[in-house]
């Protein structure tokens, strides 16, 4: 070893200086929404993760939900890795924004809050998903369960993770920077569980690919939408 | 002091020496904390020294900048391997010394069901930083290891650690199983993982709850009656 380590960086104090990062904020609500036939009592909200926004858009189309019965707005898919945000940004939007809708659905499940989302979603008179995750309402919790119990290293991917994995997982976990830290992120995983919402070839391409790079076997189960189409129905039909 | 200037570690005193150790832990440098490490040592500073005031001190800088959401798991885990290359070469002398009574063996494991493990090895490194003599279990305990584990190695606390929201309940399990046996009134349980809060751990019984590694050292050097 070099006696003549240089500092490359700075320590704390540059980490501080650098730091300022402006928040990404969700998408603005619109300032009045008219009541019509479609929402009688007024619309309803989901609020959800920007990781399923696509699904839920696809499912309204799907089930022809008028846009004027349901608004959707999304919060950063980033905080599917750091899920100590996700309850007080979530408490922020309804804060500002509950009182133009009539119901409040979440298009979350408690995605790592430990019920600190159920306590903010019981002061706003909102609900989400009963589910731990999105994998588990996407696969449906029989599925999910039986994945898991088969495979306790079970690495799961959506169609959105797969399409964002550089961003969310390989740049997220900072293994672009630092590729030795595979064996400490991924060393006691087994599978990559490819749960996909489509049939794409080129997702499955890109999902396997994936695998092949964290050095993980590739497992591939069509689960569709899952419980987010009873959910996403249920905005309309109560 | 500037981004990117070079300093040659050998040419510093003794104070600057470590907190440009620390600043180099910070930034997850492991050469250079090894080599601010040999160089203290050779300067005639004991090892204790060296582990407390360059590297424990480090790596709570660290553990307060996770807490404020200004450092992320990434970076930790840099700053953690920056420290297990300092420790690497004090952990023999440390095994070696009189000058220093271990504050106890610590058991810790992720509960049965859970792989995950960067929190707990964190944990397990501060731990032994602080004095402790760390027994890791590793992940997908069953309440039965972690019974075998205080049989024999009959530790000072026992630490559990789960970063899923279905597997941590199961904490509570291996705790009302170790009230059953008579084993916790004599045992302090600590628990922590990112899911987890200090309502759950008041609520499954556990003596305390750590929110971060850095906080889980100082807590269990408490329970042992060792806080600073």
């Amino acid at each position: 070893m070099s006696d003549t380590a240089a500092r490359r960086t700075g320590g704390r104090q540059a980490r501080l200086g650098r730091r300022a990062r402006p928040q990404e904020a969700a998408s603005p609500a619109p300032e009045s929404l008219v009541t019509t036939s479609a929402n009688p009592d007024g619309p309803v909200l989901v609020l959800a993760c920007g990781a399923i926004a696509n699904e839920i858009i696809a499912l309204r189309e799907q089930l022809g939900i008028a846009d004027d019965a349901m608004v959707l707005q999304c919060l950063p898919a980033e905080l599917h890795n750091r899920p100590g945000q996700i309850a007080p940004r979530v408490d922020a939007y309804l804060s500002e924004h509950r009182h133009k809708y009539s119901r409040v659905i979440l298009g979350y499940g408690d995605c790592g809050t430990g019920g600190a989302l159920d306590k903010v979603l019981e002061r706003h008179d909102a609900k989400r998903l009963p589910h731990a995750h999105c994998y588990e309402f996407f696969a449906t919790t029989p599925r999910f369960n039986e994945i898991s119990e088969a495979e306790i290293g079970s690495y799961f991917v959506t169609d959105f993770l797969v399409r964002h994995f550089d961003r969310l997982v390989w740049e997220g976990c900072g293994l672009d920077q630092r590729p030795e830290m595979l064996e400490t992120y991924f060393g006691n995983y087994r599978d990559l569980v490819y749960l996909a919402q489509t049939d794409s070839p080129d997702l499955q391409a890109k999902a396997q690919e994936a695998a092949e790079r964290l050095g993980l076997r590739y497992v591939y189960h069509k689960v569709g939408y899952g419980d987010l189409t009873q959910a996403i129905a249920g905005t309309v039909n109560v | 002091m500037s981004d990117g200037e070079d300093i040659i570690l050998r040419d510093l005193n003794d104070a600057d020496l470590v907190e440009q150790m620390k600043d180099d832990l910070y930034d997850g440098l492991a050469d250079e904390v090894h080599e601010g490490t040999t160089i203290l040592l050779e300067r005639g500073w004991d090892a204790n020294d060296v582990l407390s005031e360059a590297l424990v001190e480090g790596m709570r800088i660290v553990g307060i900048d996770f807490r404020d959401g200004i450092l992320f798991v990434p970076e930790v885990l840099q700053c953690a391997g920056a420290m297990k290359s300092g420790m690497e070469l004090l952990r023999p002398i440390l095994a070696n010394s009189d000058s220093k009574a271990s504050l106890g063996t610590y058991v810790i494991g992720t509960v049965k069901g859970d792989i995950h493990d960067i929190g707990k090895n964190l944990v397990g490194m501060m731990l032994e930083g602080a004095g402790f003599e760390v027994i890791d279990l590793g992940i997908n305990n069953p309440v039965d290891n972690y019974l075998a584990a205080i049989d024999k190695h009959n530790p000072a606390i026992l630490g559990m650690s789960a970063l899923l929201t279905t597997t941590m309940p199961y904490m509570g399990v291996v705790i009302e199983e170790l009230d059953k046996r008579g084993i916790l009134k004599n045992l302090p349980v600590m628990v922590g993982g990112a899911p987890l809060n200090q309502e759950f751990a008041d609520a499954i019984g556990a003596t305390s709850y750590g929110r971060d590694a850095a906080v889980s050292a100082e807590l269990a050097k408490a329970l042992v009656g060792k806080n600073r």
